[in-house]
């Protein structure tokens, strides 16, 4: 196996493993956002928390499994999008006195791992109100009234829409950006999987950011 | 019709790789928009001369975007303010009355400084005689016209192969990383038939060479290629990276 | 008869069969030995990049040197058009023969014809050796080799790469001695000048070097010594070389004895980019093939100051094709040339500064269409837009000739042997097979054919015959060659006169121009050979070299070389004065026909002028190579 580590230790192996944990944390997301727009269903979460039952029971060992990898993968992606950036940042050495970078680059690709360590204290804390309580405590309260009752809080709502905006831009980059890495380049098809990352990094995080909008107005409108 | 500027400069100088170096202010006046920016430094330097002050050290040679030797970061951009030149074909055209300019070597731990705007690249030729190369003794070569390469292909070829190994790729990454240089070497052989058999061994050796000669990893940013003299493309770097992989499946490495 | 000590070694018998007979007839190093030998190749351009890569292979160990930071870097890497094969690919009667007989009347008869027969019979296997290292020449859509056509020759032959030949045909050489570096055949020492060589016992063993970043005076020893180290077309400052090209290696040699060959034949090219300022640093080449599409002109009436498109029919005068009605604007480069500097002279030259004459596109435009235009030249009118910031589509070019390549070089024999055993000079460096005019696309072929598939026959030869005595680095030759060399340097820093080398190089280059460019006659060659003596004694007493040795100091660099400019401008000189003809390159007034053109003298001077130095304050001695012609025969030259 040791040509397997080699591999990824690789300069370019190591921006495989990123590109391929990345895309595979983006599709969790695409499930993820179906999933929890279900919490939009104006029936008081009925719908939503079958979902939720079916998605987080024990017996659904495939969702098990993926949940293994996603975990995972996320700190793999976390931990190598650091370590490349700290090797990256010695390569250079001394800096310019006079930089002009947006002349040659997008914002987003130089940006990318704070707007990964942003969206990595999301998940923290995202995980710390969703997961592990419902998944490992007692909460004394279902998924559903979890949701209505965090994102009733401005600050909390306020932090997803901040953290959503920096995940869309982590994805602008990066969707276009991992099929580079992974070779997959042509001239005919390049641009278009560019414009399509974008929309897509666009609408995913749109989408997410609609739950808390929507829960704030509720609380904020509503009751 | 030429105009005349007046210019304050701001160059890094450094007296040798031991030096920690500094920036130093000088004024140039009346200089000739007809003059190209080595002939705009050629003219501080004589009046250094004169005064019997070190001149500004940098390289060059054929000043006419070839050779590759020239190359100096001007206000923040690898080769200065314009697109598809290097430094020596830049023009003071391109810069205007009054104006500050900023002049520092290319960096990056690979490309140590040797005096002030000079740098040691010596790290390239390293990469090439790890592996770019075709292994063909002198002598015994069929006839050039014994395996046809369509149009297309010699053409992308060459459009790889027209790296100059100036090393502003490296100089504009912000990773610091040399894979739009190593990409155009390996695309230009790989594309070729002549190329072909060593193409696994030939990615796995530079991509070693680069890595140990301390350059970063690519993340695709894309300032390579915007300030590469030569237009190289990104299609170069993502060949790269899937000669890379085609090496490891095809099991080059022991398992 | 040819001097005694010019041994050209040219085999007899049959044209075709000089080179395979002598191939058979040299003694051969056996493959063990091979190791034992160590070479040295100073430069890295076509011919030593070449070299080194060969020698390598077949087992000799090389140290190769160059001055920049990259062997790949070398001024090969500039070439433009495209390199001359006798492939017949295009079936338009090509031939070994026929290549040999076009270089041989372009050089106006003053080559050695066994030696170009040699070469036009080699440039076939170039071809084949640079597709297989991966040269990615231009290819028609079946997927064969491409051509192009260049100037002195009736077919298609020229091999290219866009406009980059030199480029990747130097990337070629480069990567196969970049391999020999990785199998640690070859040991790289750029950034390396060479200063001297040492002749130990009648031989060259080693080179003394200045190590350019920290000034170390280093020296190497080898069993053989390749000088393969380019032109020396800056003498004139201005020229379409790269800024660090020089004479020194070659000068250093003939200072200990290799003989000098033809220095006056230098090649002006007509079309290049004029000067803007005093502070122009160099000239750049626009192509040949423009001269296919371009009309040039000037205006009919002196210091017509109006915009070209203002200026009527009437008042222009398309000098080339009121002259030469036959040949018209596609005159060679010599007679174009020459016949610029007339109008310019007359003062009916254009531009700003008067010193350019017209290249002008808009018949071209009007009759093909720019789209045409765009697709032929696209590149080299881009170029001279970024030069120039003019468009060249709207207005005329302006263009003027400029110094290009050097045809004379180190004397060699037809092993590529100087007259120091064991010194060898290849590429441009020597003067082997252009005679008194290059073809286009004609000194990458024998660099390459120098450097692949002659020297690594020869050398061996040379090897195999002789005994090699074991000697270091503290044989008392080198180390006086060390401290002369150190001494020179002390020299040169310790002046701290009033005037920078680029003051001085620039003065030079103007007299070489003036009184030995384009015409030379012999009021003006005396009054130049005065003037570079005195430009050369103020060098010495006021020169300012700014620094110390101890670091990278391009000003000592330049001084360096350019102190041997300026000896070499008055051999130069000297060469042209005493030859009392014209031929090629070298045009003296007082030797033309009634309608101004070349006249050719091969009565006496169908011969090499080799020189000989003969210590500071004497005069070199002129030993002569007779040429003699079997297969050609020799005629006048006309393009009317
Ligand atoms: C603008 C231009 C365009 C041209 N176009 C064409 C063309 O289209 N077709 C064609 O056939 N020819 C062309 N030529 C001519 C051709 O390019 C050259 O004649 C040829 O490349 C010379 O090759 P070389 O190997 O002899 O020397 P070079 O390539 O000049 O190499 C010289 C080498 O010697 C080294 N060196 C020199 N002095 C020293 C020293 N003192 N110590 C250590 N190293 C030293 C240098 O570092 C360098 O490596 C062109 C020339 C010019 C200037
Ligand atoms: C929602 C979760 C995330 C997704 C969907 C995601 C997705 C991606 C994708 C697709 C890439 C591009 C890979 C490539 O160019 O080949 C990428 C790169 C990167 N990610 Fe993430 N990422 C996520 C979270 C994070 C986190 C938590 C970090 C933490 C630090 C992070 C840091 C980085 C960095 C630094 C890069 C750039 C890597 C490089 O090219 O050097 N990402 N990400
Ligand atoms: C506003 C939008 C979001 C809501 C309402 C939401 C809601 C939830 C809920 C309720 C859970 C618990 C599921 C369970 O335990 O079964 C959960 C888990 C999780 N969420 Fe989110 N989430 C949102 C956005 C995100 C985003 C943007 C990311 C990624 C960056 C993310 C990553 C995760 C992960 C990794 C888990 C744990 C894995 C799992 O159980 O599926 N979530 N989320
Ligand atoms: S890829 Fe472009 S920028 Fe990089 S070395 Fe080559 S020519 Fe220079
Ligand atoms: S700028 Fe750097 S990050 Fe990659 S795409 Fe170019 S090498
Ligand atoms: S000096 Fe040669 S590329 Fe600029």
């Amino acid at each position: 196996m040791s040509w397997l580590i080699k591999f990824l230790e690789s300069s370019i192996g190591k921006k495989f493993v990123m590109a391929a944990t990345g895309l595979f944390i983006a599709l969790f997301l695409i499930e993820h956002l179906i999933g929890n727009l279900l919490l939009l269903v104006n029936d008081n979460g009925k719908v939503y928390e079958t979902f939720t039952e079916i998605m987080a029971s024990n017996y659904n060992l495939p969702v098990r499994i993926i949940e293994i990898f996603l975990f995972l993968f996320f700190i793999y992606h976390s931990i190598n999008g650091a370590r490349l950036w700290w090797g990256n940042r010695l390569a250079r050495g001394t800096n310019y006195k006079v930089n002009n970078p947006s002349e040659n680059s997008s914002f987003f690709s130089r940006f990318m791992i704070w707007s990964g360590t942003i969206v990595f204290i999301f998940l923290v804390i995202h995980l710390k109100t969703f997961f592990f309580p419902y998944r490992f405590g007692n909460p004394g309260n279902s998924m559903y009234e979890g949701a209505v009752e965090a994102f009733s809080s401005p600050w909390y709502s306020g932090f997803y829409i901040i953290a959503l905006v920096l995940l869309a831009f982590h994805l602008i980059h990066g969707v276009q950006s991992a099929f580079q890495t992974l070779g997959l380049n042509h001239k005919k098809y390049t641009p278009l999987i560019k414009k399509l990352g974008i929309i897509f990094s666009i609408v995913l995080c749109a989408g997410f950011a609609l739950i808390p909008i929507y829960f704030l107005f509720r609380s904020g409108g509503g009751d | 019709m030429a105009k005349k500027l007046n210019l304050h400069l701001k160059i890094w100088r450094q007296k040798n790789s031991q030096d920690n170096g500094r920036f130093v202010d000088y004024d140039l006046k009346d200089v000739s928009t007809d003059m190209s920016f080595l002939e705009m430094l050629d003219v501080l330097n004589e009046q250094l001369i004169k005064k019997g002050e070190d001149p500004v050290a940098f390289d060059h040679d054929c000043r006419e975007g070839i050779c590759g030797s020239c190359g100096m970061f001007i206000n923040g951009r690898a080769h200065g303010p314009q697109k598809g030149v290097a430094t020596c074909q830049l023009h003071m055209r391109s810069f205007n009355d009054g104006d500050t300019i900023t002049i520092e070597p290319w960096r990056a731990n690979a490309f140590p400084v040797i005096k002030d705007l000079i740098v040691n690249r010596s790290a390239f030729d390293r990469i090439i005689a790890a592996g770019g190369f075709i292994s063909v003794n002198t002598g015994g070569a069929p006839d050039g016209n014994a395996i046809p390469i369509p149009k297309d292909e010699a053409e992308a070829a060459f459009e790889a192969a027209e790296c100059i190994g100036c090393g502003a790729c490296v100089a504009a990454c912000k990773n610091s990383s040399a894979m739009l240089f190593v990409g155009a070497k390996v695309s230009h052989l790989a594309r070729l038939p002549q190329g072909k058999p060593e193409r696994e061994k030939r990615a796995l050796a530079m991509i070693a060479q680069m890595e140990k000669e301390g350059f970063g990893a690519c993340t695709n940013t894309e300032a390579c290629s915007a300030e590469c003299p030569k237009g190289i493309s990104m299609d170069v770097i993502a060949q790269l990276r899937r000669e890379y992989f085609r090496a490891f499946i095809k099991g080059e490495e022991k398992v | 008869m040819s001097d005694v000590k010019l041994n050209s070694k040219a085999p007899e018998g049959s044209i075709e069969e000089k080179w395979k007979d002598h191939k058979f007839h040299l003694k051969l190093v056996n493959p063990a030995n091979k190791r034992k030998y160590n070479i040295i190749v100073v430069g890295t351009g076509l011919a030593g990049a070449s070299a080194a890569a060969s020698l390598a292979e077949l087992g000799y160990n090389v140290q190769a040197f160059c001055f920049q930071d990259s062997p790949r870097r070398a001024h090969s890497i500039a070439a433009q058009g495209g390199i001359n094969a006798a492939k017949n690919y295009q079936n338009d009667g090509d031939s070994i023969d026929r290549l040999f007989y076009d270089t041989l009347k372009g050089g106006d008869y003053r080559s050695r014809e066994a030696n170009v027969y040699r070469l036009a019979e080699l440039s076939v296997n170039i071809i084949d050796q640079c597709v297989a290292q991966g040269v990615p020449f231009a290819r028609e859509y079946g997927g064969l080799l491409d051509n192009r056509s260049f100037g002195g020759a009736q077919v298609s032959r020229t091999f290219y790469a866009r406009g980059q030949t030199g480029q990747q045909l130097l990337l070629g050489a480069y990567s196969a001695m970049m391999r020999q570096v990785g199998a640690g055949k070859v040991q790289m020492y750029p950034r390396h000048e060479m200063l001297d060589v040492a002749v130990i016992n009648g031989k060259a063993r080693g080179i003394v070097t200045r190590n350019m970043i920290n000034g170390a005076i280093e020296s190497y020893i080898g069993d053989a010594v390749l000088l393969c180290t380019g032109g020396y077309g800056n003498v004139f400052y201005l020229s379409t070389n790269a800024k660090g090209s020089n004479v020194t290696a070659i000068w250093r040699a003939y200072k200990r004895g290799a003989f000098f060959a033809n220095p006056c034949f230098t090649q002006i090219h007509p079309t290049c980019i004029p000067v803007t300022g005093h502070y122009q640093s160099k000239l750049t080449l626009m192509s040949e093939s423009l001269r296919n599409d371009g009309r040039v002109w000037v205006p009919k009436n002196h210091d017509d100051k109006r915009s070209p498109d203002q200026i009527p029919e009437g008042d222009r005068d398309y000098f080339l094709e009121r002259k030469y009605p036959s040949f018209g604007n596609l005159v060679p480069r010599d007679v174009a040339s020459r016949n610029a500097k007339e109008m310019i002279d007359a003062g009916k030259g254009v531009g700003e500064t008067g010193v350019a004459v017209y290249l002008d596109f808009a018949d071209a435009i009007n009759r093909l269409g720019k789209s045409v235009i765009v697709e032929r030249y696209g590149n080299l009118f881009d170029m001279y837009k970024q030069i120039t910031a003019e468009d060249p589509y709207k207005l005329p070019m302006r263009i003027y000739p400029a110094v290009h390549y050097t045809m004379g070089g180190l004397w060699v024999d037809y092993n590529l042997m100087t007259t120091i055993p064991g010194l060898y000079a290849l590429g441009e460096c020597n003067f082997s097979d252009h005679g008194a005019n290059r073809l286009g696309a004609s000194a990458l072929m024998q660099g390459l054919a120098d450097g692949y598939f002659i020297i690594p026959y020869t050398i061996g030869d040379y090897l195999a015959s002789e005994k090699f005595e074991k000697i270091d680095t503290n044989h008392p030759v080198i180390k006086q060659a060390e401290k002369n060399v150190e001494e020179r340097i002390r020299k040169m820093l310790s002046i701290k006169g009033q005037k920078t080398v680029d003051e001085i190089h620039r003065e030079l280059g103007k007299v070489m121009w003036d009184n030995v460019g384009m015409t030379r006659n012999e009021k003006g060659l005396k009054e130049a050979i005065e003037k570079i003596k005195q430009i050369r004694e103020e060098f010495w007493r006021n020169v300012n070299v700014v620094g110390q040795n101890e670091e990278l100091n391009q000003s000592l660099e330049k001084a360096g070389r350019v102190a041997d400019f300026l000896e070499l401008g008055e051999l130069i000189a000297e060469d042209a004065l005493h030859r009392n003809e014209s031929c090629g390159g070298h045009f003296r007034e007082e030797y033309q026909t009634e309608e101004g053109e070349a006249k050719r003298d091969d009565e006496n001077f169908a011969y090499a002028a080799a020189w000989e130095f003969k210590g500071e304050k004497a005069k070199p001695e002129l030993h002569k190579e007779q040429f003699t012609f079997e297969y050609v025969k020799p005629t006048q030259r006309s393009y009317k």
